[in-house]
């Protein structure tokens, strides 16, 4: 029963970054990155209870409240402030975006080899998936103009970093995982503030206008 | 425990600076800010003194010989940049940010100190992601369109790459959870250089790459460098001068910790491959763009790249006289990078231009500023007496000794262009004619460019700077020990 929660919350996982590729809207973005806020707090939850482990559950109640209340609460912010819907031209398009996801994805099964040979535990087979995430991440923040989906690339690739550990290690240590979530919530504050001054000084948010320093 | 409050001094120092910048007037708060730097490069030595009957472990805290070395660059180049920065700010006209802008350095140096006193390595990671949070603001202080994009670049960029180094830090938990460790202690650092023989060297020779590759980032080597120039030429000079001179060399220290744990699992020859490629790269791209360089905070930030490139060289030649020489470069580099900046940053102040070409013939027109820009710039260059002469040629003499002298070659002939690059900017900003037409740059707001006067308070600290320079090149005096000590940690992990 366990495992198949957990396969479904890794399956959810995957498709929402997909997803993310997908689709132009910037409020359909915060949406989907919800989603994946509750499918990866879903594996923490379930890799819990598996374990009856109570310092996972803490990192699951951590990770949860961050990735599913939090900041999807500062995006919607940003989004309200920067009065801009879509992403309006990707490096990339999205069919090609697609294809590259698939073969992100295949990487990930070949990269995640010595992770899933070592580690005692059967989740660890499903670790690939929060590398393809990771992956798809830095796609997104490479090939999208707009700032905020740089923003969700940024989160894309932490979700996706943050799986791995759930996933090959059980969870890293409460202590570290608090650490971490503390840095992400700062950056996400940080990038906000940010997007509001480029807003301010370029009078929109298409990285393509940064190009005031070049050598 | 009565050895313990030197571990706890780095942090209640610069913390409490903070509290009492936010609190009190402006003045006060910069000389607290100058004290609490003075502090740490104090309980550096304090703890240079204690460590030698081994390491002092407290809590998730821990001090050795590195530690101790680390601590006295960040307190000496956070001396040197807070006390220029209470003349910087003086200078500046917008008094209402300084206050945001006092605590917020006094927080860096802070996660600096917490980044090295650090025994977990997930801690170490949490430290130096929160540098990068903290000095975004510092980079984007003036809120121009060129900081601001700076800024943006900075932290997407810094995020990205650090966020590697997390997926590196995973891998080597996962490798200490295999080999039977549990808990926090898993990825302490005394622990993992205990259980080195037990871990799998597939998962360790994934974790390396991605924790070079993602503190890299952080540490300024190519190819990932690209934020660099721009954060640092952005950046207010004094948090320019502690980006710089120490926060470069704190991420390099976290390739350093994890090197010694690597190279027990899988010996020397992996991570020298992965850091020649990137100290080769760095040098060369560095040399590069020094050449056709117009502004010269960013040929000062190039020349971090160049440093940084050589710190790696030295790292990937590995031996006890390399990595001695690599830490020797790491505290001279940061002096003498912390003054140029400084400097810069009185330089711009008084011609309102970063240009290279709207500072000609300085020489003649502010002796004193001249001469001490001029000098951290012979610094740079590795001129004796000043220290990274002696580092230069110890990296260069390890690198022959260890049969490396091809790359030894290639390094040099780099380090070679990049030093006549920086030597013609140099000797033109000092004694070429002073430009015929005295055009003030029309982008910058300086309205009274060229009417402000110096005042020599504010050479000061560059003064002192150079002598300890030029000091630590002449002789390490009781250095000598704690390096000695510092490099024996990280070629053999005790």
């Amino acid at each position: 029963m366990t495992d198949q929660l957990l396969n479904l919350a890794c399956g959810l996982f995957l498709l929402t970054a997909v997803g993310v590729l997908w689709r132009r809207e910037l409020a359909a973005l915060i949406t989907l990155l919800t989603v994946q806020g509750v499918a990866l707090a879903g594996i923490a939850v379930l890799l819990a209870v598996d374990q009856r482990h109570a310092e996972t559950a803490g990192v699951a109640l951590a990770v949860g409240i961050l990735k599913i209340a939090v900041l999807p609460y500062l995006l919607r912010r940003i989004l309200a402030r920067v009065p801009e819907a879509r992403e309006t031209a990707p490096l990339v398009n999205v069919a090609t975006s697609l294809l590259a996801a698939a073969a992100l994805t295949l990487l990930a099964y070949a990269a995640a080899r010595p992770l899933i040979d070592l580690a005692p535990s059967p989740t660890a087979g499903a670790a690939p998936v929060g590398i393809a995430v990771m992956l798809i991440g830095f796609f997104l923040a490479a090939t999208r103009r707009r700032a905020i989906s740089q923003i969700v690339g940024v989160l894309l690739i932490d979700n996706g970093i943050a799986a791995v550990a759930f996933l090959a290690t059980g969870g890293v240590p409460l202590l570290v995982e608090l650490g971490v979530s503390a840095d992400l919530l700062l950056a996400v504050l940080v990038l906000q503030v940010l997007t509001t001054r480029l807003h301010a000084a370029f009078g929109g948010t298409d990285l393509d206008d940064l190009r005031e320093l070049h050598d | 425990m009565t050895r313990t409050p030197a571990l706890y001094l780095p942090l209640a120092a610069p913390v409490a600076a903070a509290v009492i910048s936010a609190l009190l007037g402006r003045r006060t708060a910069a000389w607290a800010g100058v004290g609490a730097a003075a502090s740490v490069l104090a309980a550096g030595a304090w703890l240079a003194g204690t460590v030698r009957g081994g390491p002092i472990v407290a809590g998730l805290l821990r001090a050795d010989a590195l530690t101790a070395f680390m601590l006295i660059v960040v307190g000496a180049v956070a001396t040197i940049a807070c006390w220029a920065g209470v003349h910087h700010l003086a200078d500046e006209a917008a008094a209402a940010t300084d206050r945001r802008y006092l605590i917020l350095v006094q927080l860096f140096i802070t996660a600096m100190s917490l980044a090295v006193l650090a025994d977990n390595l997930g801690l170490l990671w949490v430290a130096v992601e929160a540098t990068t949070i903290v000095t975004a603001f510092l980079v984007g202080h003036r809120r121009s369109r060129a900081s601001v994009e700076a800024a943006w670049k900075y932290v997407v960029l810094c995020s990205v790459g650090i966020a590697i180094a997390f997926l590196g830090t995973a891998c080597v938990y996962a490798a200490a959870v295999a080999a039977g460790a549990h808990g926090s202690a898993a990825l302490n650092w005394t622990n993992l250089t205990g259980q080195a023989a037990d871990l799998d060297p597939d998962l360790m020779r994934l974790a390396a790459g991605l924790l070079v590759l993602g503190f890299g980032t952080k540490a300024g080597l190519a190819p990932m460098h690209a934020w660099l120039p721009d954060a640092h030429s952005q950046a207010p000079a004094p948090v320019s001068a502690l980006m710089s001179g120490v926060l470069l060399s704190v991420a390099f220290y976290a390739i350093l910790r994890y090197k010694t744990i690597t190279d027990a699992v899988l010996g020397h020859g992996y991570t020298r491959t992965l850091l020649l490629v990137a100290a080769l790269a760095s040098l060369a791209v560095a040399a590069a763009l020094l050449l056709a360089q117009r502004d010269y905070k960013r040929m000062l930030a190039y020349s971090s790249i160049e440093h940084m490139g050589l710190v790696a060289l030295g790292t990937a030649i590995g031996g006890r006289l390399a990595i001695t020489a690599v830490l020797l470069h790491v505290l001279g580099h940061g002096l003498s990078k912390a003054v140029a900046f400084c400097g810069a940053g009185q330089l711009v102040t008084a011609t309102g231009s970063s240009r290279l070409a709207a500072v000609r013939g300085l020489a003649a027109r502010y002796p004193a500023l001249a001469a001490s820009f001029g000098l951290a710039l012979l610094a740079l260059l590795g001129l004796p007496p000043f220290s990274l002469f002696a580092s230069e040629l110890g990296i260069a003499r390890a690198g022959l000794a260890a049969g490396q002298g091809w790359v030894i070659a290639a390094a040099f002939a780099l380090v070679l262009v990049a030093f006549a690059a920086v030597a013609r900017h140099g000797g033109r900003i000092l004694l070429g004619p002073p430009d015929p037409t005295p055009t003030i740059d029309p982008a910058a707001s300086a309205p009274t460019a060229g009417a402000i006067r110096l005042r020599p308070a504010a050479i000061t600290p560059l003064v002192i700077g150079l002598v300890a320079a030029a000091a630590l090149g002449i002789s390490l005096g009781p250095l000598q020990e704690l390096l000695q000590a510092a490099a024996t940690t990280i070629l053999l992990g005790r």
